[in-house]
C-alpha cells in the first residue's frame, strides 16, 4: 500500500459546549476506498467538514498530501483535488444536466484567461457525455436538473464529482435515498470509480453491507472519538464497535 | 428556427427600429435615446442580478461614477476644475470643436474605466455579502456615494457641474447623442450575450444555483463574481457618461445617482421582462418605457405612486416574468427536452 | 474637519453635549430596530419600508398636531393607525412574500417605500415638518438641551418596557416566539402563523409608528427621510445580530453618539454619508468575522 493521502492528527472541534469531535486520528490511503461509521450523531460529517475546510478545528492537523490544509478555505481545497458530495444532495438546480457537468471540470490550474474560454470543446463535452451515460443519465443530459428524481440528482452529483478528477472524493452517505434495486449498481460505479479513474474514496456509510463490500480500511466514531480502525473483518468483529451499534448507554 | 437566428433577426428589428424611428419620427429622438439607456441598465443588472442571483440595489452608482468621471475629464482637459466649479456656472468656457470631440470620446471611455476599477475595487468585499445583505449594502454603498459628491467641493457639490455645450445645433446634438446611446445599448447586449456563451456563463449561473456547491467543486466564485459586476459597470459608466452629456447639466442626487428612480426601474425592467433570460431584460425596458411614457402624464402626480404599487405587484404576483413565465409554460422551445437516445452510440428509437 | 475636533478638545463641555444629544436619540433608533429584529427573525422578512413607517407616523403625529391634538396624545393614536395599516399591508404583500427567497420580500418592501414617500409627498410636499410639542429647555449645569428629547427617551423606554413584557407574558408573545423557532413545529402545534405574522408585523408598523411620533417631536421629518431610517435600523440590526436584545439597545444608542459626532467633525453635508458609510463599514467588519470563521455572511 502506498501512503497515506490524507492524514488526520489529533483533531477536535466543538460546537460551543458539545464535543463533535475529539482528538480523532484518521489515514486515508491513497488508491484505495476508506470507509467511516458511527451511530447518528457521531460526528461522521463534522469530521468530513474540517476536513474540506467548512469551518475551523479547535485542534490538531490535517495534512493533504502532506500539505497542511487545516486553514485554507472551501474552495482552495477543492481546487488542490479534495472534493465532497453533499448528504443533502446538491446541484445546480436551474441549469440542464450537460452544462451541470460542464462546469464542474477541474479548477486547478485557471488562469484568468480560461474565464473566458469555450465551453463546447469538443473533449471536454465527449467526458461528459462519457459519464452522464456511466451513471445512466445520458437520455435526460438536456432535461433541468432540479427537475430530476432524488436518486437521479445523487447519480448527477457523482457524475460531476468525477468531471472534476479529483485525487480523493469525500462521499456522505452515498446510498442514502437511493432505491435499494439500485444500490448494488450505485457500489459497482464507485468501486469502477476507484479502479478506472484512480479516485481515491473516503465514504461515511449507514448501509453495514454497502460498507463492507466496498472499503478496504474502516474507522468507526462513536460519541466524537476514533473507536476502532481496521479491515472491514476486524471492524465488524470489534466487541466495542458492536456495543457501540447495539449498546445502551 | 435556430437560437441562433432568431437572435440574429431580434437584433435586426432593434437595429432598424433604432434606425428607423428617429429619422421618420424625430420628434421621439429623445424618448427613444432614454428607452435604449434603459435598455442598457437591465441588460447589464440583469448579469449580476438575473444570471448570478446577486441582486445589486446600487448598479446606479457606475452610471454617476462614470458621469463625473467624464466631467471632470472633459472640464480638466482645458480648465481648472476646481475653480470652473466654484464659479457655479459662471465660467462659460468656450470649447473649440475639435476640444470638445476630444473631451467628449476620452471622457465616456474615462468614465467606463473609472467606473470599472471601482467596481474591481468594492467588488470582492461586497460581493463577498451574501443574499439580503449584498442588496441593502449595495443600496447603502449608491446612497454614500451620492451623498459623498454631494459633499465633494471639488467637483461642485450639491449644485452640480455645467457640462460643455455641444458645439453645433441643439437637434444635432441630441442626434449624437442619440446614436451613442443607441449604440452602447446594442454593444452591451452583443458583448454580454456573447460572454454568456463561455465559462463565464456557466459559471455565474452555478454560482446562483448554489454557491456553496461552486465554491466545494473549486470554482474561483471572486473572481468571476467581480467580473461579473465589473462588466456591468463598464457599460453602466460610459452611458452615464453619455448621459452626463445630453443632459447638460449634472447634479448629484438627480441626475447622476437617482437611486430611487433609474436605480430601482432597471431592476423592475429586468424583473418585468423575465430576470436571467437573454432577451428579457430588453422586453421588460421596453415595454416598461412604453408604458411609463404613455401613462404618466395622465396620473397627474400620482405616477411614482403608481410605480411602487407596479414594483409591488410584478415582484409578488409576476416574478418569473414574461420570458420566464413562456419558459415553464412552453420548456422545449427553450432546449429542454429528453434526448431519446439511450446510449451515447446506441441509435435514436424515433429515428426507426 | 481637524478644526472641528480641536475644538471638541478645547470645549469639553460641547464634547458632552453631544454625547447627551446622541444618546437622547438614539432611544429612537432602537425602536425601529427592535421592530426590524422582530420581523426579520420571526418571519424573515427584511423590510426595506421600516424608515417609511417611521416617517409615515411622524406625519400622523404632524396631521394631529393640525387638528389640535398634543403630539404626546398622537402617540397611541399612530400605534393604532400603524398597526392596522400593518395589518393590511401585511394581507396584501407580505404574506405572499413570507415563504419567498429574502430578495423578494426586500424589493416588495422597497416598493412600498416608494409607494409611502411619494404618497407623503404628495399630500404634504417635500418640505421639513415638525410636530412642536412646546416644551422649554432644561439646563444642567452648561449644557442646554431640550426637554423633549427627556421626554421622548422616557416614552421610548416605557413603550419598549412594555413590549418586552408583551413579548414574554402574553399568549400572542409566546407564539410569537415559538414560531419564530420553528414555523412548521408551531403550526401542527395548532397556532395559527398566519395570524402569527400578521400580528407580527403590525406590531412592527405600530412600533415604528411610534418611534415616528417621537421623531417628528424631537427631530424633523420630510417624505424623504424614510430610507436612512431604514438604513439606520439595518446597521443597527447588522451589528447587534438578530435575536440579541441588549446588543441593539447598545448599538441604537452607539449610532446615536456617532451621528451627532460626525455631523459635527465631518460636516453637515457629509451628515447622511457618515450614517450609510457606517452601514458598509458594519457589513464588512461582519465579513471579516466571518472570513475568520471560513464562512460567509448570509
Amino acid at each position: 500500500m502506498s501512503g497515506s493521502l490524507i492524514e488526520v492528527r489529533g483533531v477536535s472541534k466543538s460546537f460551543g459546549g458539545v464535543v463533535a469531535n475529539k482528538e480523532v486520528s484518521i489515514d486515508v490511503a491513497e488508491g484505495g476506498i476508506t470507509g467511516l461509521i458511527g451511530p447518528n450523531g457521531s460526528g461522521k460529517t463534522t469530521l468530513f467538514n474540517s476536513i474540506v475546510g467548512y469551518h475551523p478545528i479547535d485542534e490538531g492537523s490535517i495534512k493533504f498530501k502532506g500539505q497542511e490544509i487545516s486553514k485554507l478555505r472551501v474552495p482552495d481545497i477543492a481546487r488542490l483535488g479534495l472534493l465532497r458530495t453533499f448528504q443533502q444532495t446538491r446541484i445546480y438546480s436551474k441549469m440542464d444536466c450537460m452544462k451541470n457537468m460542464l462546469i464542474s471540470v477541474s479548477h486547478r490550474d485557471e488562469g484568468l484567461g480560461s474565464m473566458f474560454g469555450s465551453m463546447h470543446d469538443r473533449e471536454t463535452e465527449a467526458f461528459a457525455e462519457e459519464l452522464l451515460e456511466f451513471v445512466g443519465l445520458y437520455q435526460k443530459r438536456f432535461l433541468i436538473a432540479g427537475e430530476l428524481s432524488f436518486g437521479q440528482q445523487k447519480l448527477l452529483e457523482f457524475a460531476m464529482a468525477l468531471m472534476n478528477r479529483p485525487k480523493v472524493l469525500l462521499l456522505d452517505e452515498p446510498t442514502a435515498g437511493i432505491n435499494p434495486t439500485l444500490i448494488n449498481g450505485l457500489i459497482d460505479r464507485l468501486k469502477r470509480a476507484n479502479e478506472q479513474f484512480g479516485i481515491t474514496l473516503f465514504v461515511i456509510e449507514h448501509n453495514m453491507r454497502v460498507i463492507m463490500n466496498l472499503a478496504d480500511r474502516i474507522s468507526c466514531l462513536a460519541h466524537g472519538e476514533l473507536l476502532a480502525t481496521g479491515t472491514p473483518d476486524e471492524v465488524q468483529n470489534d466487541p466495542r464497535v458492536v456495543e457501540a451499534y447495539l449498546g445502551a448507554h | 428556427m435556430s437560437a441562433q437566428k432568431l437572435d440574429l433577426s431580434l437584433y435586426g428589428v432593434l437595429i432598424a427600429a433604432g434606425i428607423l424611428v428617429p429619422l421618420l419620427a424625430p420628434a421621439f429622438t429623445s424618448q427613444m435615446a432614454i428607452l435604449w439607456l434603459m435598455v442598457l441598465m437591465a441588460v447589464t443588472w440583469d448579469m449580476t442580478g438575473g444570471q448570478m442571483g446577486y441582486n445589486s440595489l446600487g448598479n446606479i452608482a457606475f452610471f454617476g461614477i462614470g458621469m463625473y468621471a467624464s466631467a471632470v475629464v472633459q472640464i480638466g482637459i482645458v480648465y481648472d476644475v476646481a475653480e470652473y466649479t466654484a464659479a457655479f456656472g459662471a465660467i462659460k468656457v468656450d470649447f473649440t470643436v475639435e476640444q470638445y470631440w476630444t473631451g467628449l470620446l476620452l471622457g465616456i471611455g474615462f468614465g467606463g474605466v473609472v467606473a470599472t476599477v471601482f467596481a474591481l475595487i468594492i467588488g470582492p468585499f461586497m460581493l463577498g455579502l451574501r443574499g439580503p445583505y449584498f442588496a441593502i449594502g449595495t443600496l447603502g454603498l449608491a446612497v454614500a456615494v451620492a451623498e459623498l459628491v454631494s459633499g465633494w467641493s471639488y467637483v461642485g457639490g450639491g449644485s452640480g457641474i455645467s457640462m460643455p455645450v455641444f458645439p453645433g445645433e441643439a437637434a444635432s446634438g441630441s442626434q449624437v447623442f442619440y446614436v451613442l446611446l443607441f449604440v452602447l445599448a446594442i454593444l452591451a447586449h452583443v458583448v454580454i450575450r456573447a460572454i454568456y456563451k463561455t465559462r463565464f456563463g456557466l459559471a455565474i449561473n452555478a454560482i446562483r444555483d448554489d454557491e456553496d456547491k461552486a465554491e466545494a467543486m473549486g470554482i474561483h466564485t471572486t473572481r468571476y463574481k467581480v467580473t461579473a459586476w465589473m462588466v456591468p459597470a463598464f457599460f453602466m459608466g460610459m452611458a452615464g457618461a453619455v448621459f452626463g452629456n445630453m443632459s447638460g447639466f449634472i447634479e448629484p442626487l438627480e441626475v447622476a445617482f437617482p437611486t430611487a428612480t433609474f436605480g430601482i426601474f432597471m431592476v423592475a425592467m429586468a424583473l418585468l421582462g423575465g430576470k436571467g433570460t437573454v432577451w428579457g431584460p430588453v422586453l421588460g425596458a421596453i415595454l416598461f418605457h412604453i408604458v411609463k411614457e404613455v401613462t404618466w402624464t395622465h396620473l397627474l402626480g400620482w405616477q411614482w405612486v403608481a410605480l411602487g404599487a407596479i414594483i409591488i405587484i410584478n415582484i409578488v404576483y409576476f416574478q418569473q416574468g414574461i420570458l420566464g413565465w413562456a419558459q415553464d409554460r412552453w420548456p422545449s422551445l427553450f432546449g429542454v427536452t429528453v434526448d431519446e437516445k439511450t446510449t451515447r452510440t446506441g441509435q435514436a428509437e424515433a429515428a426507426k | 474637519m481637524f478644526d472641528n475636533i480641536s475644538i471638541l478638545f478645547q470645549a469639553p463641555i460641547f464634547a458632552v453635549d453631544l454625547l447627551v444629544q446622541g444618546l437622547l436619540i438614539g432611544g429612537i433608533f432602537v425602536l425601529a430596530a427592535y421592530g426590524l429584529a422582530l420581523v426579520w427573525g420571526v418571519m424573515n422578512v427584511k423590510n426595506l419600508a421600516q424608515g417609511d413607517m417611521v416617517i409615515l407616523g411622524g406625519y400622523v403625529a404632524y396631521q394631529c398636531t393640525l387638528w389640535g391634538i398634543h403630539p404626546i396624545l398622537a402617540l397611541p393614536i399612530a400605534f393604532v393607525v400603524l398597526f392596522v395599516l400593518g395589518w393590511g399591508v401585511y394581507a396584501a404583500i407580505i404574506r405572499r412574500v413570507v415563504d419567498r427567497d429574502m430578495f423578494t420580500s426586500l424589493l416588495a418592501t422597497f416598493g412600498l417605500s416608494l409607494l409611502i414617500q411619494q404618497a407623503l409627498n404628495l399630500r404634504f410636499g417635500p418640505e421639513v415638518k415638525i410636530a412642536e410639542a412646546g416644551f422649554g429647555t432644561f439646563d444642567i449645569g452648561e449644557l442646554s438641551i431640550p426637554a423633549i428629547r427627556f421626554v421622548g427617551l422616557g416614552l421610548a423606554a416605557v413603550l419598549a418596557i412594555c413590549i418586552v413584557l408583551f413579548m414574554r407574558n402574553s399568549r400572542m408573545g409566546q407564539a410569537i416566539r415559538a414560531t419564530s423557532q420553528d414555523p412548521r413545529a408551531a403550526r401542527v402545534l395548532g397556532i395559527n402563523t398566519d395570524q402569527v405574522y400578521a400580528f407580527t408585523y403590525a406590531l412592527n408598523a405600530a412600533i415604528c409608528g411610534a418611534a415616528g411620533v417621537l421623531v417628528a417631536m424631537i427631530w424633523n421629518i420630510q417624505p424623504f427621510y424614510g430610507l436612512v431610517h431604514s438604513i439606520r435600523a439595518f446597521i443597527i440590526v447588522t451589528a447587534a445580530g438578530l435575536g440579541n436584545l441588549p446588543g441593539v439597545i447598545v448599538a441604537g444608542f452607539g449610532l446615536g453618539v456617532w451621528e451627532n459626532y460626525s455631523g459635527f467633525i465631518f460636516g453637515a453635508e457629509f451628515a447622511v454619508a457618515a450614517v450609510v458609510g457606517l452601514l458598509v463599514v458594519v457589513l464588512m467588519v461582519r465579513l471579516f468575522q466571518m472570513y475568520r470563521l471560513r464562512q460567509v455572511v448570509r
